[in-house]
């Protein structure tokens, strides 16, 4: 008796553990299928069309995949150094009493909807873009902007761990030596986390990427290429949630899931070689 | 100016800039917060849990159907969700191991859980919604439960694995068939990482809002029928704030102070769990 529930609790919970794989191909799967009507029709022009006019059937999906490269690009120049800057100060800087608070309130922070980011953004962000650069706010530069401090809190509590994995006894024996904090820093404990710090930081813009709510408020669903950073502007997450529920043709439909397949091939490819190229070593430690 | 001495001067720049960059980081997150607790109070009232949606312009209009279509769609992701994700995590830790598909299955979540949540909505959509006809609460459980799976999974697997297996052990020699040692000894050691791992789970899914934007959809009236549109917390804040009628606006806000109270709090106990754990 006790035999046979073994067998069938073991390969019950294997069969719920395989199910996940079997999701996941699922999701592939049913994506190609329902863009195979825009690939088909469409071919490479849909990649390199700049025109997006769903009245004329015409579908280049080129100003969405352009503004969520220059969005995130915006993003992560701006959340990289201030993302460094905090975790070094909480992993070297902060005395005891202010690194606990202020690395829970990060992580807190972290856990924050990214929809409350937008809609921070949307009610007190985009009046001052408006203010500051021109326009009207509603902008390519204020959804980068909001972004960035989206994946901040992130960013900066996975940079800090990554940093805290540098032994002690490494960086005692730097300042034994006389090295200033600067010194052991960027001699010691950077180049021992290196591998950490990179993949923590591509595996924050594998985020940025196919974050949607954080910018759906504030970057204006525009399908237009424009170098004016203040012009309102789309990325791919802004088109699906924007136009999802509104398409009315087969076709329109079939390329919102071309879309759709595209943002998850390139962030599943991003987060991959965040965690097999550089995270790999945490697993094992 | 000796070598020293430029060091020193180096030193004294990266601290400065560290602790302004530290400053700057901390000023925007204080102001986010701050400008949610005031217009999250200015809005809350009581009327706002009794009362249901009301077109713009009349008094009295509340969330009462967000709140119980969040609840409702959260909780069937949570029903579903957690057995099979604590299912799977416990074939990972104690059958799988460090197989090549314990393993495989292992990368596959941790990419998952990064996954853009819009393009569950978009699967979901097709899976669900569309051989149904229309919107409904079921597919925006749906797609919670996919968002959810993975995260309970890994941290069950983490968790189950912090059992140390001289437990286990003693166990199986007193004869005890496996399952019953996963049953008896392993979840009981791993109760309080399991429990925090379902909280921070629960607490990531109550803010997603691409996936039901396309699932669940929205309802500005109360409906307790999962098999229609419903209303949630989160996308009645997205269609409340971006409408130009001010007290909606207002009501967005009250939504976005609940919501954030309520995932805030999950996150602090499951802290609290965990470091109670530690200091025994």
């Amino acid at each position: 008796m006790n035999k046979i529930i073994d067998t069938v609790f073991a390969s019950s919970t294997k069969i719920i553990a395989m199910s996940i794989l079997f999701i996941v191909a699922w999701i592939f799967t049913v994506l190609l299928n329902q863009s195979m009507d825009s690939i088909q029709a469409l071919g490479f022009d849909f990649l390199t069309g700049t025109k997006w006019a769903p009245n004329l059937e015409k579908f280049g999906a080129l100003p969405a995949i352009y503004g969520s490269v220059v969005s995130t690009f915006i993003a992560m120049v701006l959340a990289v150094p201030i993302a460094i800057g905090v975790a070094i100060f909480l992993s070297e800087l902060a005395p005891q009493k202010v690194k606990a608070p202020v690395g829970v309130s990060i992580e807190l922070l972290a856990a924050i909807p990214s929809v409350i980011y937008g809609m921070w953004g949307l009610f007190y962000f985009v009046p001052i873009v408006r203010d500051v650069f021109g326009g009207i706010g509603i902008s390519m530069l204020t959804a980068g902007i909001v972004l960035s401090i989206m994946i901040l809190p992130f960013m900066a509590a996975v940079t800090r761990d990554a940093m805290n994995t540098t032994p002690d006894i490494l960086k005692e024996s730097a300042y034994a030596l006389g090295g200033t904090k600067w010194d052991v820093i960027k001699d010691i404990i950077i180049p021992y986390a290196k591998a950490g710090i990179i993949g923590s930081f591509i595996l924050a813009l594998g985020r940025a990427i196919g974050e949607t709510m954080a910018v759906t408020f504030v970057m204006g669903n525009v399908h237009k290429i424009s170098l004016d950073l203040t012009a309102p502007a789309t990325s791919i997450p802004v088109t699906l949630a924007n136009e999802f529920t509104e398409a009315d043709t087969d076709l329109y439909y079939s390329s919102l899931f071309e879309l759709s397949m595209l943002l998850l091939v390139i962030s599943f490819t991003i987060i991959s070689i965040a965690k097999f190229y550089f995270l790999r070593r945490k697993r094992r430690s | 100016m000796t070598h020293t001495q430029k060091r020193i001067i180096a030193n004294n720049i990266v601290m400065v800039l560290s602790t302004t960059s530290a400053l700057i980081g901390m000023g925007f997150l204080f102001w986010i917060l701050s400008v949610l607790i005031i217009n999250g109070v200015d809005a809350l009232s009581f009327s706002i849990f009794t009362n249901e949606g009301a077109p713009p312009g009349y008094e009295n209009s509340g969330l009462k159907h967000a709140l119980i279509g969040q609840f409702m769609i959260v909780g069937v992701a949570t029903i579903v969700g957690v057995p099979f994700g604590i299912l799977a995590g416990t074939y990972l830790s104690e059958y799988g191991q460090k197989s090549k598909l314990a393993e495989t299955i292992r990368d596959v979540s941790d990419i998952m859980m990064s996954a853009p949540s819009i393009v569950i909505g978009a699967f979901v959509y097709s899976i669900v919604v569309a051989p149904m006809g229309h919107f409904s609460g079921w597919a925006g459980s749906v797609a919670l439960t996919i968002i959810m799976l993975p995260i309970i999974l890994r941290t069950t697997d983490d968790m189950l694995q912090l059992v140390p297996s001289t437990l286990r052990e003693a166990a199986f020699a007193l004869g005890a068939p496996k399952y019953k040692v996963i049953m008896q000894v392993v979840y009981r050691g791993a109760k309080v990482g399991v429990l925090t791992g379902i909280l921070l789970g629960i607490a990531r899914v109550a803010g997603e809002t691409a996936p039901l934007l396309f699932t669940s959809f929205n309802d500005n009236f109360l409906n307790t029928d999962m098999g229609e549109p419903m209303a949630s917390l989160t996308v009645t804040m997205y269609n409340y704030a971006t409408s130009p009628y001010e007290d909606w606006q207002k009501l967005g806000w009250a939504a976005a102070f609940i919501l954030s109270m309520f995932i805030l709090s999950l996150n602090i106990i499951g802290r609290l769990l965990i470091m109670k754990r530690k200091e025994k």
